[in-house]
């Protein structure tokens, strides 16, 4: 008996259908990965609540006016020289940390800062206020708050390669693999506490 | 006579086999890379400031957008302070509304986690994104993320 061949099976319009397929996730998806500047928002106060007074040296006056200027403590200055004004404001540590569930935290015995008398306390106390305009710019705004941000986690780098051999983003990176690391939840901790992220957002000002 | 025969039988299909192949590869890619559209942008895509200090956004689906930027239909005019929430153009009034229903969809123990990441035009003035912050506070949505392009400066 003569064999006969398989006829081959017609698969040409295979390339059509995935081509479909394919064109269909083209159009329905997006590429783009979102990443953002991260921010928590202070909790609404109640009505009857009065600020606590702080001391004017333990803040760090950032405004940006309506024509995108930066007047930093009276100051006029430029956007890329913000960051290091701001490592010297927190990293002063002229004086007593607060005092926390009555244990003060004493003088700031990590800080490199000058500790001059008229700057920051203590890094613990050291506030960040930023006033814009409601016309500003929101790109000249997020780039003051990410210079702000770079201040901070540059001195909690410095911190943690003196502490612990290794930056922070890298200690926060392998903390965040492993969420069950006791000992590495202490050492994030001990970072953030040493150098505690307060930038507040001050009322705007219209000028309209 | 052959010689002509021969001829007439033309030149053989070119095998396409392969191409099927390719293709599925290119679907693949774009399956694993890419994310569903969730809303109709009824803005410009804003154009996204850069920073250098910025952190991925982590859960998508814990994630709820606000788009801020230039509308694209000319009635809203030319300023770069519309605001989209889900598919329309809303206010700052309405980012309360649109909070409490976005945490209707996750469950309970996850509402703290959730985040808004504000997704604003470079050209959009602080005073819009103030505004939908003070509204984000009024309903204890206080985790946010401005979102930025990483960059260098």
């Amino acid at each position: 008996m003569a064999r006969r061949e398989n006829p081959e099976i017609n698969a040409g319009s295979m390339a059509d259908i995935a081509f479909l397929l394919l064109i269909f996730f083209l159009v329905t998806t997006t590429m783009n990965v979102d990443s953002g500047v991260s921010k928590k928002l202070s909790e609404k106060p109640p009505p009857d609540y009065v600020p606590p007074i702080i001391k004017e040296k333990n803040i760090f006056e950032v405004n940006i006016n309506r024509n995108n200027e930066l007047l930093v403590e009276g100051e006029r200055m430029e956007i890329k020289d913000i960051k290091d004004a701001a490592i010297a404001f927190i990293d002063n540590g002229g004086g007593e940390g607060k005092v926390e569930d009555g244990v003060s935290t004493g003088p700031c015995d990590y800080c490199k800062g000058e500790k001059s008398p008229t700057s920051s306390d203590h890094p613990n106390k050291a506030v960040i206020s930023v006033q814009s305009d409601r016309g500003t710019e929101y790109d000249t705004y997020l780039r003051v708050q990410n210079e702000l941000i770079k201040a901070y986690s540059e001195l909690r780098n410095r911190l943690s390669k003196e502490r612990y051999g290794i930056p922070f983003a890298e200690l926060e990176e392998s903390y965040k693999d492993d969420r069950t690391n006791t000992e590495l939840k202490k050492k994030v901790e001990d970072i953030k506490k040493s150098y505690p992220e307060i930038i507040s957002d001050a009322e705007p000002t219209s000028s309209n | 006579m052959s010689k002509f025969g021969k001829k007439k039988k033309g030149m053989p299909a070119v095998n396409t086999a392969a191409l099927p192949d390719i293709v599925f590869m290119l679907l693949f890619f774009f399956m694993v890379t890419t994310t569903m559209r969730e809303t109709d942008l009824r803005l410009e895509n804003p154009r996204l400031p850069n920073a250098t200090e910025v952190k991925k956004l982590e859960h998508k689906s814990l994630v709820s957008t606000i788009y801020v930027g230039k509308a694209k239909e000319a009635k809203y005019g030319d300023s770069y302070n519309r605001i989209q929430l889900n598919d329309k153009i809303a206010t700052a009034d309405d980012v309360p509304a649109f909070i409490i229903n976005e945490r209707s969809k996750v469950s309970e123990a996850e509402v703290p986690f959730m985040t808004t990441s504000i997704k604003a035009d470079k050209k959009s003035n602080v005073g819009t994104i103030i505004d939908i912050r003070l509204k984000l506070r009024d309903v204890n949505a206080l985790k946010i993320s401005y979102s930025a392009s990483k960059g260098n400066e």
